[in-house]
């Protein structure tokens, strides 16, 4: 599924947070979403989700506005996770993967057992989340999210709190969707791990999308230094690429 | 996880709110045996029988809109009361006492009722906003129910009729007692239409556990869900009060004991609780039914005096997991 944004001003109340954004989500590929703090990376998320219409502008969905589907065909078109992890009450690590299939209405087992699988938390599954590591927690709450099987999956730093082997291991995952044609969104922090996992880059800076396309493209100094304000290091370390800040920019 | 416990909880709830309202019915200050006559018949039929209905109904309307309420604002000291639902049922039914409606007319005072809970409703979803959130919906409540206590405080002040005080202020105490059939023919219907709305909620509480975005991820609509949590309230809880008066605690305990029970999920959390509630009520009446048969001491009173020590436990064990 792709998604294309034309034109888009896209606010939170009465702040415009982007505004005259144009953006494509190619299918079947990983699309991540870099920027500084602000720039407005949950904001675009949150629209892709069809969660924030757009005040200007048009979302579309392989060629259908966002707003023209029904609820229901948007939770099983799109899996959102967002950055905040609450569960409000202590239900069993299962419990919360099965509201994954609430939009299919059938707690598949099969499905749920899938993504306990796939986020390795098997064994977790009977404990409480109340106590679980914040770690543990967001690998829930990722596999919640998977077990809706959609084919768009928009993850807002799906990283965030995860130890560098389960990052790894869910940016594999992510590949290993793509390559099943599914959709993957991601926002990230972690520009190394955008350069090496990601086909597309959305580069988000001063309300608007500084610059788009592949990442050997677009995390080079030249975009990258006036978005962040700082100097960055894009080099090849035993073929793999690594973007390392170096210093805040005078 | 449905360890063995949890599909215990239903049939074993059910099993014994079935007893309890079987005790309600043979147990009481004039004994009944098998075979009683006609006078034993009368009894059952025009005293305990509505007595026992109506302490199901209220039972199960106040359990499962807590257990809802609960859901919905995702905190677990939520109750009926907090959105201003019984106190405009109890303005509407002192309003009846107070212009004397309630005595010319034997449907005069549930009838009031209904109108203060509806009321209420709109008042609170007004307040509350299209968009609004929970903690809007609380805020509305809140202002709502300080309002009723006021105004029903100005209705006793300015009550020319001592009788009439006395009998606003022992209404508002909640009571079973002398109800007859008509009470039942008339809070059933939007009791049960109540409780049919809130039994569905299950699927996007369970959504809301975790949070507002991931909830609409799934299919839920949040508007649609306040407007069906507070609409199934007004109904069941409304109508509850405006038969019985203001029982409370039993929308507050209810929920909170029974969801370990259940694995802690909110959709089911919901059938426990009106089971739950419906036996607490029961429970309760028949306490009062054997300790004081003269009616000495209140439904409403017992369940609060039952309720506020376990208030404070909640907030003390609240406060300690929330301790750094």
């Amino acid at each position: 599924m792709s998604i294309l944004i034309k034109d888009a001003r896209l606010a939170l109340g009465a702040r415009i947070v982007l505004d005259g954004v144009d953006i494509e989500v190619p299918p079947g590929r990983i699309t991540a979403v870099v920027g500084p703090n602000g720039a407005g990376k949950s904001t675009l998320l949150r629209a892709c989700a069809g969660l924030l219409p757009a005040q200007r502008g048009t979302i579309t969905l392989t060629g259908r506005p966002l707003d023209a589907l029904s609820r229901a065909e948007l939770a099983r078109a799109i899996a959102y996770l967002p950055q905040e992890r609450a569960v409000h009450w202590p239900l069993a690590a299962r419990a919360v993967v099965a509201l994954g299939r609430l939009p299919h209405d059938d707690a598949d087992p099969a499905a749920i057992d899938r993504a306990l699988g796939a986020m390795d938390i098997a064994p977790l599954a009977d404990r409480p989340v109340s106590q679980l590591s914040g770690g543990e927690r967001a690998r829930v709450l990722v596999a919640r999210a998977l077990a809706q099987e959609a084919p768009l999956l928009i993850a807002d730093e799906p990283t965030a709190g995860l130890d560098p082997a389960h990052a790894l291991a869910l940016f594999a995952l992510f590949e290993r969707l793509a390559t099943e044609g599914r959709t993957v969104i991601v926002a990230l922090h972690d520009l190394s791990l955008a350069a090496r996992f990601a086909h597309h880059i959305v580069l988000l800076a001063n309300g608007r999308a500084a610059a788009t396309g592949p990442p050997a493209d677009v995390l080079t100094p030249r975009h990258l230094e006036p978005a962040f304000g700082v100097t960055m290091l894009c080099t090849n370390v035993a073929g793999l690429p690594i973007v390392v800040p170096i210093s805040t920019l005078p | 996880m449905k360890t063995d416990t949890e599909a215990y909880v239903i049939p074993g709830l059910a099993a014994l709110t079935l007893v309890l309202a079987l005790a309600s019915l043979v147990i009481g200050p004039t004994g009944i045996g098998l075979g009683g006559g006609e006078q034993a018949w009368l009894i059952l039929t025009e005293i305990r029988l509505p007595r026992t209905l109506l302490g199901l109904l209220v039972g199960a309307a106040l359990g499962l809109s807590g257990a809802a309420l609960q859901g919905y604002l995702r905190n677990p000291l939520a109750e009926p009361g907090i959105i201003g639902i019984s106190g405009g049922a109890a303005l509407g039914a002192v309003l009846a006492i107070h212009t004397g409606l309630a005595a010319s007319l034997v449907i005069g005072l549930p009838l009031g009722g209904l109108i203060g809970a509806a009321g209420a409703m709109a008042t609170v979803l007004w307040l509350a906003g299209e968009r609004g959130g929970p903690i809007t919906l609380i805020l509305a409540g809140v202002a709502v129910a300080s309002l009723t206590t006021a105004l029903i405080a100005l209705v006793l002040t300015l009550s020319q009729n001592p009788f009439a005080a006395v009998e606003i202020v022992y209404w508002l105490m909640g009571s079973l007692s002398d109800r007859s059939m008509t009470h039942v023919w008339l809070a059933a219907p939007p009791i049960l239409a109540g409780l049919a709305v809130l039994a569905r909620l299950g699927r996007d509480l369970d959504a809301l556990t975790l949070g507002e975005e991931v909830a609409t991820n799934l299919g839920t609509s949040l508007s649609r869900l306040r407007l069906l949590v507070v609409a199934g309230t007004a109904l069941a809880v409304g109508a509850a009060t405006a038969v019985s008066g203001t029982i409370g605690f039993v929308g507050l305990i209810v929920p909170h004991i029974l969801r370990p029970l259940v694995g802690h999920m909110p959709s089911r959390l919901l059938p426990a609780s009106a089971l739950g509630g419906a036996a607490l009520v029961l429970a309760a009446d028949l306490a009062l039914r054997i300790a004081s048969p003269g009616g000495g001491i209140r439904l409403g009173v017992l369940t609060a005096l039952i309720g506020t020590p376990f208030f404070v436990w909640l907030v003390v064990t609240t406060r300690r997991e929330l301790a750094p």
